[in-house]
C-alpha cells in the first residue's frame, strides 16, 4: 500500500527541499512555517500489462467487446495521443504501441483491411518519422508508415468534415478521415485530470474553426481549474462537442493512467521525499547537479530531453468514453490527489525543462508562461493553492531562446505582440486571426515540424486565469529581460522574491510549495 | 575675410580617414570623425566672388549638417563622387539665410533656401537635356561653365558653401521664405525636397505598403511626403532608437519596427513566406510594395532588397555606400531607383517649403552650433539618433 500525499510544515529538521528550475535543479531552505504539498507515493504498477490491455479490450464499459465491433471491409481508424504526452515520454515499449498491436491483431482476425493510424496532434507540430516511430513501435511504423500512418492536419480542408454545431453553436470539425469511419479506437496516456475523456477526439482531431470555441480567453477563466472537469468550461465545451461526434461516428476509447515513476534511477532522488534519501540519493543528488552544470547547454538539453520515465501502468479501461473516463480520472486522483487546508499568501512551483509543447524542442519564454501560469497554477481541484491577489514564485531562467523551426509564430508573438500588450483578451481579439490565418505559419504548420501560428496565443490564454487571479508574478533566477517583457518579474535568490512580495501580501505572508514533478495535483479546502 | 570650415581633403588624408572609420570599431570611433585626420579646417579665407550676372552673396542663418557631408568627412563616401568636386571646397547645402545683392524680383535681404545644384544656368553654358526638361538634378554640365567643377554648392571650391560666413549662389537656386516659417522649419525645406522627389520617383499604387529604412533626417522626411502626396497604404518604418518611433508615429507610421526584427515583422503583416539562406539575412517571398532607403549603409539597402515583393522598388535615397548582393533583384526582378536632390522643375521644393509651414516638425532642429565648435557639431550630428537628435545645423553667425 503506497502512502497517500501530504502536506509537510516546514520546521527546524526539515532538510533543503528539491526544486526543479529548468535544466537543472536545487535544494533550497524554505522558510519556517511553510507547507510542502506532496503526492501520494508512487503506485505499484500493472505487472502484465499487455494482459490488462487485452482484458480491457475484451471487456469493455458501455459497449461491445473490441471484436464483436470489427467487420470485414469496415473502416477503422486508430487515433493516439501525440508527442505531448506523457512526460517525460516514456520508456519503450510505449503503451501506446501495446495498445495498438492488440488492436491491430483482432482487427486482422476478423479480416478488417482498411486501416489508417492518426496522431491526434491538433495543432501541434507534426511528429517526426522517429518520433512516430517511438510511439507505435518498429512493427507498427513498417507496416503502416507512411501511406497509413500519419499526423492529423488541421489546415488540409479537403480533409477535414464539419459534423455540425453544437446547442451552443459550436462548431465541430475533425479529420474527415476518422469522421466517416465505421469505428474510430482512441488510443489515450491521461496524464493529468485535464486529459482523456471528451477531449481525445474533440481536441486531437480538429480544426481551428472548431478549437476556438474552447481554446480561447473568457472558457479558460471560466474553468476553475481545467484540471477539474466538472468546473471547467473548457471541458463542457468538450462535452457538447463529443455530443455532435457520438451522433455521427462510434468511438471505442481506451484509456491509460501512469504511476508517478518520473525519473529514471540514475535520478532516483527525484522520485524521492528529501528526508528520505539515503546515502545513495544524496550521492547521486551531488553527482548529477554537478555533472549537469558542468554539461555544455546543448549537451545537457539533449540529455534531459532523452531522458525516458520508467512509468509504470496504473489502469487500462476501454469502452465508451463516458464509462471509462471517470475510472481514468479515479486513477489520476489515486496517484496525483493531496488535500490541502486552506489558501495560502504565496505559491511557490519549481518549473522543469519539459512541457507538452517542448519534447526535443526549445522551452521558450512564452512556454514557460504557459507552464508555470498554466498548467502548474491550475494543477489544484477546488480552489487554487494561493489565495486571490496573492504571489506566485516560479523556478525557472526563462532563456531568451527560441526553436527557429517548431516555434516560427511564437517569435513574433514574444517579439511584435507582447511589446504591445500582455493582455489576453487584447491580443485575441487583434492579432488572434492574423496569426491564425497566416499562410506561412500554415505553410510551416503543414509541410515543416512548426507549431500552428495560433499557438503562442493558446499558450497566453492558457495562463489567463492565473493572470487575473495573482497579485505578482515573480521568477526566482528569471531573466530579467525575457520575464518582465510578458510583465513578470525576477529575483535571484527566493529572499529576494519574498522581499518583493511584500508589497503585495506583506512581511510574513503564508507559503504554499507544490512539489512537482512528479505530479501532484492539489484538493483545496 | 570669412569664416568657414573648408574640406581641403589630401589623398593621404582621406585614406587614413576611411580607413580608420570603414572598421567597425572605428564606426564606433566617431570621436576620430573630427579628430586629427579629419579632412576639414576652420580658417579665414577671401569670401568668394560672384561669379556673374544672376548671382548674389547669401549669409547662412542655419546651415544643416547631412548624412552626405557625415559621409565625405569619414570616408565612406564613394571615390566615385570625386571628379564632381574641386578642392577646396566648403560644405554646407542645407541652407536658409539671407541674400545680400538685388535680384530680378529678389530684393537684396530676401530669406531663402536653396536647392543647391549647380545645373547649366548658374553655370552659364548652354542648356543640357536635363534642364531644358526641368531635371536639374540630373544635370550632365556639372564640371563645365564659368564656376569649377561641384555637384552642389558645398562641393564647387568657387561657390563657399553653407559652414561658412557667407558664399554665393544663383537666382535659379534660391526660393523665398515665408515671413512666418522659422529657421528651424525653413532649413529642412532641402532635404524635405529630396524626400518629396524619392517620393515622386516611383509610383506609389493607392492602398499599396511601403517601407521605409531609417528614421534620421531623410527616413522621417520620407515618410511625411509619403502620407501627404500620395496614397500609399501601410508604411512601416524601420528605426533604431526611441525617439525616432515617436516621430515616426506623428507623422503617420503604420508601425515602427526595430532593425533586427524588420524580415520577421513585415513578413508577418505583408503574410509573406521567410526564408533563411545558408548565408547572409533572411528574405521574403512576397513582401512589400516599395521600400524606401534612408540609411545610406549597405546594410540598408541589402535589407529593402530582401523584403520587397517580385516586381516591387527599392528607392535608394540615403547616399549608398558598400556593396550588396543584387541577386534579389535580378530573382524578384524588381526596380532599383536613384533618388538625388529634388526635380520637377522647382515644384519639388515649392511642395517642401509647404510642408515645412505645416507638419509636425517641431524639435527637428533641436540643437545648433556656432562653426568654432565644429568637432562637437560633427560628432553630435554622426550620434545623432541615440543622442535624441533628427537634425544638428551650424548657426555660422554665432
Ligand atoms: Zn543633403
Ligand atoms: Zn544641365
Amino acid at each position: 500500500m503506497s502512502r497517500p500525499g501530504f502536506v509537510l510544515d516546514v520546521d527546524e529538521r526539515t532538510p533543503p527541499l528539491l526544486m526543479h528550475q529548468g535544466e537543472g535543479f536545487r535544494l533550497e531552505r524554505l522558510p519556517l512555517g511553510a507547507k510542502v504539498i506532496y503526492p501520494p507515493d508512487s503506485l505499484p504498477g500493472i505487472r502484465n500489462v499487455d494482459a490488462a490491455i487485452r482484458h480491457a479490450l475484451l471487456n469493455p464499459h458501455g459497449t461491445e467487446p473490441l471484436p464483436e465491433l470489427l467487420t470485414p471491409g469496415m473502416r477503422l481508424t486508430i487515433v493516439f495521443d501525440d508527442l505531448s504526452l506523457p512526460l517525460p515520454q516514456m520508456q519503450t515499449p510505449d503503451v501506446r504501441q501495446r495498445i495498438i498491436e492488440q488492436v491491430l491483431e483482432m482487427a486482422a482476425a476478423k479480416g478488417v483491411d482498411d486501416v489508417e493510424l492518426i496522431a491526434g496532434n491538433a495543432l501541434h507540430r507534426r511528429m517526426t518519422p522517429a518520433e512516430l516511430r517511438r510511439t507505435v513501435g518498429d512493427r507498427v511504423f513498417q507496416a503502416f508508415f507512411p501511406e497509413h500512418l500519419k499526423n492529423h492536419d488541421a489546415e488540409d480542408h479537403d480533409n477535414l468534415l464539419h459534423m455540425g454545431k453544437t446547442k451552443h453553436g459550436e462548431d465541430v470539425e475533425i479529420n474527415r478521415r476518422a469522421a466517416e469511419s465505421d469505428l474510430i479506437v482512441y488510443v489515450n496516456i491521461t496524464l493529468t485530470a485535464m486529459s482523456g475523456g471528451s477531449k481525445s477526439v474533440s481536441v486531437g482531431l480538429a480544426s481551428y474553426k472548431s478549437l476556438k470555441h474552447h481554446h480561447n480567453v473568457h472558457t479558460l477563466r471560466h474553468s476553475n481549474s481545467f484540471n477539474d472537469p466538472p468546473n471547467s468550461a473548457m471541458h463542457h465545451s468538450y462535452d457538447r462537442m463529443k455530443g455532435v461526434i457520438d451522433d455521427h461516428v462510434k468511438v471505442f476509447t481506451v484509456e491509460t493512467t501512469v504511476n508517478n515513476n518520473t525519473f529514471p534511477s540514475s535520478m532516483g532522488f527525484l522520485n524521492k521525499r528529501e528526508w528520505e534519501w539515503n546515502v545513495r540519493d544524496q550521492a547521486s543528488y551531488v553527482a548529477v547537479k554537478r555533472a549537469n552544470e558542468l554539461l555544455p547547454a546543448k549537451t545537457r538539453r539533449r540529455i534531459w530531453q532523452s531522458t525516458a520515465a520508467p512509468y509504470g501502468v496504473t489502469g487500462v479501461h476501454a469502452g465508451e468514453q463516458s464509462e471509462v473516463h471517470p475510472l481514468t480520472l479515479e486513477n489520476v486522483h489515486r496517484q496525483q490527489l493531496t488535500e490541502v487546508n486552506g489558501q495560502s499568501d504565496v505559491a511557490i512551483y519549481g518549473l522543469p525543462y519539459v512541457c507538452p509543447y517542448n519534447v526535443n524542442s526549445v522551452m521558450n519564454p512564452i512556454l514557460v508562461m504557459s507552464l508555470g501560469l498554466g498548467y502548474f497554477f491550475n494543477l489544484y481541484k477546488n480552489k487554487p493553492i494561493v489565495r486571490q491577489g496573492g504571489v506566485a514564485i516560479f523556478y525557472h531562467p526563462v532563456p531568451n531562446e527560441f526553436h527557429p523551426v517548431h516555434h516560427p509564430s511564437y517569435i513574433d508573438f514574444f517579439e511584435e505582440i507582447l511589446t504591445e500588450s500582455t493582455d489576453p483578451v487584447l491580443l485575441e481579439t487583434k492579432y488572434e486571426e492574423q496569426f491564425a490565418n497566416d499562410p506561412w505559419y500554415i505553410q510551416l504548420y503543414r509541410n515543416s515540424y512548426a507549431y500552428h501560428g495560433v499557438h503562442p496565443f493558446y499558450m497566453w490564454y492558457w495562463g489567463a486565469h492565473a493572470l487575473e487571479h495573482l497579485g505578482d508574478v515573480i521568477f526566482v533566477g528569471g531573466n530579467r529581460k525575457t520575464t518582465s517583457r510578458m510583465g513578470f518579474r525576477s529575483a535571484t535568490t527566493l529572499a529576494d522574491a519574498l522581499e518583493m512580495a511584500k508589497d503585495t501580501v506583506g512581511s510574513s505572508p503564508s507559503i504554499t510549495y507544490q512539489h512537482a514533478p512528479p505530479l501532484t495535483l492539489a484538493d483545496v479546502r | 575675410m570669412i569664416l568657414a570650415l573648408e574640406y581641403h581633403r589630401s589623398p593621404g588624408r582621406f585614406i587614413a580617414a576611411r580607413s580608420l572609420t570603414a572598421t567597425k570599431l572605428g564606426g564606433r570611433m566617431s570621436g576620430m570623425i573630427a579628430g586629427n585626420v579629419s579632412p576639414l579646417r576652420l580658417i579665414n579665407r577671401q569670401a568668394p566672388e560672384l561669379p556673374g550676372e544672376g548671382w548674389t552673396r547669401v549669409t547662412p542663418r542655419l546651415s544643416g549638417i547631412c548624412g552626405s557631408d557625415l559621409g565625405l568627412l569619414t570616408g565612406r563616401s564613394s571615390p566615385y563622387l570625386s571628379p564632381m568636386t574641386s578642392m577646396p571646397f566648403v560644405p554646407g547645402h542645407e541652407v536658409v539665410g539671407e541674400t545680400q545683392d538685388d535680384l530680378p524680383g529678389m530684393p537684396k535681404g530676401t530669406r531663402v533656401v536653396m536647392d543647391p545644384v549647380l545645373s547649366c544656368v548658374a553655370r552659364g553654358t548652354p542648356e543640357c537635356r536635363w534642364c531644358a526638361s526641368g531635371h536639374q538634378s540630373r544635370c550632365d554640365h556639372i564640371t563645365t561653365g564659368r564656376i569649377s567643377a561641384g555637384l552642389q554648392t558645398g562641393s564647387c571650391a568657387d561657390t563657399g558653401g553653407g559652414w561658412s560666413r557667407q558664399f554665393v549662389a544663383h537666382a535659379s537656386q534660391l526660393h523665398a521664405v515665408p515671413d512666418e516659417l522659422p529657421d528651424e522649419r525653413a532649413v529642412l525645406a532641402e532635404p524635405l525636397a529630396c524626400a518629396v522627389h524619392s517620393v515622386r520617383r516611383v509610383k506609389v499604387a493607392p492602398g499599396s505598403t511601403a517601407v521605409i529604412i531609417g528614421a534620421g533626417t531623410v527616413g522621417l522626411l520620407t515618410l511625411l511626403a509619403l502620407r501627404e502626396l500620395t496614397e500609399v497604404g501601410a508604411v512601416y518604418v524601420v528605426a533604431k532608437h526611441g525617439h525616432q518611433q515617436e516621430k515616426a508615429k506623428a507623422l503617420g507610421a503604420t508601425a515602427v519596427i526595430e532593425p533586427r526584427k524588420a524580415i520577421r515583422a513585415l513578413r508577418r503583416v505583408t503574410a509573406a513566406r521567410m526564408h533563411t539562406p545558408e548565408i547572409g539575412g533572411d528574405f521574403l517571398l512576397g513582401g512589400v510594395d516599395v521600400a524606401f532607403e534612408c540609411t545610406g549603409g549597405s546594410s540598408g539597402l541589402d535589407t529593402s532588397l530582401r523584403l520587397v515583393r517580385a516586381g516591387g522598388t527599392v528607392v535608394v535615397s540615403g547616399m549608398p555606400n558598400g556593396g550588396v548582393d543584387l541577386t534579389p533583384l535580378w530573382y524578384r526582378e524588381l526596380e532599383l531607383v536613384g533618388a538625388y536632390c529634388s526635380g520637377a522643375d522647382g515644384a519639388d521644393f515649392a511642395d517642401a517649403i509647404r510642408l515645412a509651414g505645416t507638419a509636425p516638425l517641431d524639435g527637428y532642429v533641436g540643437t545648433t552650433y556656432p562653426l568654432a565648435r565644429w568637432r562637437e557639431a560633427i560628432n553630435h550630428a554622426a550620434d545623432a539618433g541615440r543622442l535624441g537628435t533628427v537634425k544638428v545645423a551650424f548657426d555660422p553667425a554665432r
